[in-house]
């Protein structure tokens, strides 16, 4: 089930609050835990490091990405495959 | 047999239903064709004049998102989501179920017929 329209995206506070502060100038990735966090426009063209539960991943936001969770950016399993299995 | 925006054409069924043989027009919208073109959608598709395929083709042409433009917005859809390197772009590159469903079992439909690899547990000893 989708999320309610009466709350809007789910927007992490404090992220959002280090975004604007640093938004007219645009400089170092931010670190951040929020997977859950939606991207809004405001995220577009700054660089977070997104957990995946073992190290931080850097995403670069792009329009593109506006509307999807930081944690679609940052895959959690690292599966390579089977042993001899081919690549497709 | 009537054709329909070049290549398509629906056979001797009633009207509405023939217009369904469409990619993307499916009962709602079918019937909702028929309203808006004037159509009785009772008639046989091999009934309908020349007059009113066209119009049916005109509706189709200007309002609605059919056939090859429909594919080609799908598959627009999926390239961007492998773009911008989401979670579910990855899942469509391995062809594996998008949403979230199990993988150990099923998926049949994402991954095709089986594979069997040798040495392989049943389906009886997992557990």
């Amino acid at each position: 089930m989708g999320r309610s329209l009466k709350k809007g995206p789910y927007v992490d506070a404090k992220l959002l609050k280090k975004v604007e502060v640093m938004n007219p100038s645009r400089k170092e990735p931010i670190k951040t835990w929020r997977r859950a966090c939606t991207i809004v426009p405001e995220f577009v063209g700054h660089t977070f490091m997104v957990h995946n539960g073992r190290a931080h991943i850097k995403v670069f936001v792009t329009e593109d990405m506006v509307g999807h969770k930081l944690g679609e950016f940052a895959p959690t399993r690292t599966f390579k495959g089977h042993s001899g299995a081919k690549g497709k | 047999m009537p054709r329909l925006l070049g290549i398509d054409i629906p056979g001797d069924k009633r009207a509405d239903i023939s217009l369904r043989y469409l990619f993307g027009v499916g009962p709602t919208l079918a019937r909702e064709i028929c309203e808006r073109a004037n159509i009785d959608p009772a008639q046989r598709a091999r009934e309908l004049s020349d007059d009113e395929l066209a119009r049916i083709a005109a509706l189709l042409d200007n309002d609605y998102v059919v056939e090859g433009q429909l594919r080609r917005v799908l598959q627009q859809n999926v390239q961007r989501l492998k773009d911008i390197g989401s979670f579910r772009g990855l899942r469509h590159r391995k062809n594996l179920p998008v949403r979230g469903q199990r993988t150990r079992t099923n998926a049949r439909t994402r991954k095709g017929p089986k594979k069997t690899v040798a040495g392989k547990k049943g389906v009886k000893d997992l557990r």
